[in-house]
């Protein structure tokens, strides 16, 4: 049974990647003049000449001349001084969907529902026997295995997230058909045709769900781990990806509720606090929540259950690292060196994200494109998107799950999980409980604590855990062999520390 | 001065921390297990895939150097007493003013025909990691011989990679000597959910050889055979002191020391598995092979050495273990059938593993000790009910302090409590039972 699902999970690989490939693509004047906009059109017609009516079978070539159309424009546009008439929307992609005219294209709905059935089937014959084991803990073999133990399918399967991830954010028009077969669900939901976001929620969710099962399979001894596990999916499934496009399909500004600043970066960027405030009140509504979730909610919450009430609980990436990443969790660097990288690269992010943010404010409302004349707040903030927003939490992020770990972006990157650490360490009720001196030193809390976390020194010594990254997630507590550990909220002065 | 420590398990390495942090002498910590000093206890992880060796090291490499204990790997052949040195295998020799011993168990073997065959081994040292792992392909059935914490682990290590186990048990139920029938039935039953074979009041007479020096089978007392290719024997382990035979040290089954973990020898210490206590503290055996003993002998050792003379106190017993998937705490005193004078209430849960037994004194009702089996509960609350002689109703009604499962945890404080009202006559009830809304703030 577990291998007929890896064969369908195989299949189903295969078949997506394959989709890159099956289709044809036919531009036509009336395709482009239906995608962008009038004066757009007018000036890309001429670059596009060569391609029209003219059926192409190759994705990469077919929006890569897009592409260097639009750039070429832009130059002609820079050269004669008109720089303002630049072209920023990404017409590579959304003119390659449009133009897609083969079997990807014309059969949606059959190939979305072939490659994701296989796939969820796939995936649940592979977990679902694991019921006819004991309920226990279930590690055996972790690190003989050659996906979890940073072997050659741990770093093939690092390879491909990250090639995904690239993909995703560099060169969304390369995986144009892959959107395309998206369209359905997406025009279901939001009543558009779907974004390479959509098709990254969407992906994101199915993670989350299957993912999920596994662990709840996995940990089903364990309350602690089921409610939360059940909780991370729930948050992923209504918050982060419904929510949105229910929104969206209601002409209201999209929004993910539970997402706060400064993980959602963009909250502050004028376009975002404009088309809330065309929202009227619920637009309103959702900016002053907003505020609230990281004034009010994370110092109060954090104060009484640790930071673990939102980074394994409700948060979007705790909650792929928790479930997709779970497989990975031991591959933590454990080491003090790293736990020094650490501290000094999450606050910096923390320390860039408030700059780049309150710049940001600053030009919206002064209207000054720069602070004190010197730094462009618009650069700040591509900057940021491009380093932060994209490389670190997406293509590291996850694309590092097989090499580094499943928390790589939550321990070294994350500007909201500093936050979150700070008031955790400084004050809150929140610690691991070491129990006396049970402890036999064994190790098993520090390899799979998944933050890096050397929680046997501390337990050991007979001395509590309060450390700023620790997100709650449990697992060493699950994993102790003499009950030593326990998560505990109480009287912060009995944080034995 | 130079503190020369044999041995770097947890014994040699809590002493040579200890004296570290407080005093500038030379501290050098001879073995020749292992380079750097690893979690015994984790052996078996490793072989399951849990861990990596690497992550079985308590303390990352550089912490040796950065505190100045060195670390020889080097294996004592002899010790010269009189002019205080020690000679190693290589011929090399080492002068010590002071000695610490702290080298641990061998398992035993009781001179069985065929003991010495390839694949016959017990599982103390990294040495016995490294044999099984070299031959684990070759095993399709082991035999494991003995009842006892290190036979069940074996039993674990082996299933886990799909082998066959045959767990031969001499007493009539798993580790009954320690514990009382319930408890020991229990995990006779989940030993068999785990597919393991186990066979009580069953004893070996002989290990077959298959001409090549490798065990091919057991033969039993009864005469029958069982074909195997593994036999692990587990049937206790004793000091390893072979090697302080006939000198002046005097040992019986261990190294002797007094209450300050002196020997007969000025300057010389011993701590850890290989002591024999000549006055060991009330409630204690003489010999005590157990991680966090040796833990406190080696912070006492070093008070000793630096001048502040201190008596080798472990305090109320405790110890915990892991039967496959059933954890197993104990707190003070719970022998396997009561003494006179004692009782027992014990509860079990009828649908999980799950059960504590509170042993206390008749008269006074005070409680000496329990077990806990599937919940897991406070030391230092218990510590405290049984050096208070806390009486068993008064524990009873608090018993929800002591819980220290993970939250959201079924508790089960009122089904024990009521198991005690029906047994008892009783009509107790649980305190400090928060409800409603307060119950969010714990």
């Amino acid at each position: 049974m577990k291998n007929t699902g890896i064969f369908l999970i195989l299949t189903a690989l295969v078949l997506w990647i394959a989709l890159l490939f099956g289709n044809t693509y036919k531009l036509t004047p009336e395709i482009l003049l239906e995608t962008a906009s009038q004066e757009h059109a007018d000036l890309l017609r001429p670059k596009l000449e060569d391609l029209f009516d003219q059926e192409h079978s190759n994705v990469f070539s077919f929006s890569s001349s897009i592409k260097n159309a639009i750039t070429e424009v832009n130059k002609e546009l820079d050269a004669e001084g008109k720089s303002d008439q630049k072209i920023y929307d990404t017409y590579e992609l959304s003119l390659t969907k449009a133009a897609g005219d083969g079997l990807v294209s014309n059969n949606k709905g059959l190939l979305f529902g072939l490659v994701f059935s296989l796939l969820v089937l796939g995936a649940l014959m592979f977990i679902l026997p694991d019921l006819n084991l004991l309920p226990g803990i279930k590690n055996d073999g972790i690190f003989h295995h050659p996906g979890t133990s940073v072997k050659w399918l741990g770093i093939i399967l690092g390879a491909l997230l990250i090639i995904f991830y690239i993909l995703l954010y560099f060169f969304p028009h390369f995986i144009a058909n892959w959107i395309i077969v998206l369209d359905p669900l997406s025009n279901f939901m939001n009543g558009n045709k779907a974004s390479q976001w959509f098709l990254y929620g969407f992906l994101y969710t199915i993670a989350v769900l299957v993912m999920g099962i596994r662990m709840l399979v996995k940990y089903r001894h364990s309350k602690y781990q089921m409610i939360r596990t059940g909780s991370v999916m729930f948050f992923q499934l209504i918050f982060a990806f419904m929510i949105p496009e229910i929104l969206t399909k209601l002409n209201m500004p999209s929004a993910d509720l539970k997402n706060m600043w400064p993980l959602d970066y963009s909250f502050f960027f004028d376009y975002r606090i404009d088309q809330k405030i065309e929202a009227g009140t619920l637009g309103i509504f959702m900016f002053v929540w907003g505020i609230i979730l990281f004034a009010v909610g994370v110092p109060v919450l954090t104060y009484f259950y640790g930071k673990r009430w939102y980074c394994s609980w409700v948060c979007g990436c705790g909650g792929l690292a928790e479930t997709l990443g779970d497989p990975f969790r031991q591959l933590s660097n454990k080491s003090l060196k790293a736990w020094k990288i650490e501290r000094w690269m999450i606050h910096a992010v923390l320390v860039f994200a408030v700059i780049m943010t309150i710049g940001v404010i600053y030009t919206y409302m002064s209207g000054n494109s720069a602070i004190f004349g010197v730094i462009d707040t618009g650069t700040l903030r591509y900057y940021y998107g491009f380093a932060i927003g994209s490389i670190f939490s997406g293509v590291v992020g996850t694309g590092f799950y097989p090499l580094m770990g499943n928390r790589v972006w939550c321990r070294f990157g994350c500007p909201l999980a500093a936050y979150l650490g700070i008031v955790q360490r400084f004050k809150s009720r929140f610690r691991i409980t070491t129990n006396g001196g049970q402890c036999i030193s064994c190790g098993n809390c520090s390899t799979y604590c998944e933050q890096g976390i050397d929680v046997r020194w501390y337990a050991q010594r007979g001395q509590d855990i309060v450390r700023s990254s620790c997100v709650g997630c449990g697992v060493c507590s699950a994993v102790c062999p003499r009950g030593v550990l326990n998560l505990e909220n109480g009287p912060e002065a009995s944080r034995n520390i | 001065m130079q503190i020369a420590i044999i041995g770097n398990g947890i014994s040699g390495i809590t002493a040579a921390r200890y004296l570290r942090k407080d005093s500038d002498h030379e501290i050098t910590v001879i073995s020749s297990e292992t380079d750097y000093f690893f979690s015994r206890t984790a052996l078996m992880y490793i072989y399951m895939g849990h861990m990596n060796y690497e992550h079985t090291k308590p303390f990352e490499d550089w912490f040796w150097e950065k505190n100045k204990i060195n670390l020889l790997n080097r294996h004592v052949e002899e010790v010269d007493f009189d002019h205080k040195n020690l000679r190693f295998s290589n011929g090399e020799t080492f002068a010590y003013d002071k000695l610490i011993l702290a080298t641990g168990s061998s398992p035993n073997k009781f001179g069985w025909p065929g003991q010495d065959l390839r694949r016959v081994q017990g599982l103390y040292s990294y040495q016995d990691l490294e044999a099984l792992q070299s031959y684990s392909d070759e095993i399709e059935t082991a035999v494991i011989v003995g009842g006892g914490l290190i036979g069940i682990e074996l039993a674990e290590m082996l299933k886990s990679k799909g082998k066959e186990v045959i767990f031969l048990v001499r007493e009539a139920s798993f580790w009954n000597m320690v514990l009382p029938k319930e408890e020991s039935e229990m995990i006779n039953q989940h030993i068999l959910e785990h597919h393991i074979d186990l066979r009580l009041e069953t004893e070996i007479a002989e290990i077959l050889d298959d001409g090549q020096g490798n065990v091919k089978g057991v033969k039993l007392k009864d005469e029958s055979i069982i074909d195997c290719q593994f036999v692990g024997l587990t049937v206790g382990v004793h000091p390893n002191i072979s090697f302080l035979k006939d000198t002046k040290l005097a040992t019986e089954k261990g190294i002797l020391v007094n209450e300050f973990l002196e020997t007969n020898i000025p300057d010389v210490y011993a701590l850890g598995d290989c002591v024999q206590h000549q006055n060991p503290p009330p409630g204690r055996r003489p010999l005590e092979q157990i991680w966090y003993t040796g833990k406190i002998m080696g912070e006492t050792i070093a008070k000793t050495i630096l001048g502040d003379k201190t008596t080798y106190q472990p305090g109320v017993f405790y110890n915990s273990a892991k039967f496959l998937d059933i954890e197993y705490q104990t707190y003070g005193a719970v022998p396997a059938t009561p003494e006179e004078g004692t009782e027992d209430f014990y509860w079990q849960s009828p649908v999980e593993h799950k059960l504590v037994r509170i042993h206390f004194k008749k008269d006074t009702k005070a409680v000496t000790g329990v077990n806990t089996f599937g919940i897991r509960m406070r030391q230092g609350i218990w510590q405290n009910w049984i050096e208070k002689e806390t009486s068993v109703e008064e524990v009873l009604i608090n018993l929800g302090k002591a819980n220290f499962d993970p939250e959201f945890f079924k508790k089960h404080e009122q089904d024990i409590i009521e198991a005690y009202n029906e047994q008892y006559g009783a009509s107790l009830k649980l305190k400090n039972k928060k409800t409603g809304l307060m119950a969010i703030f714990q």
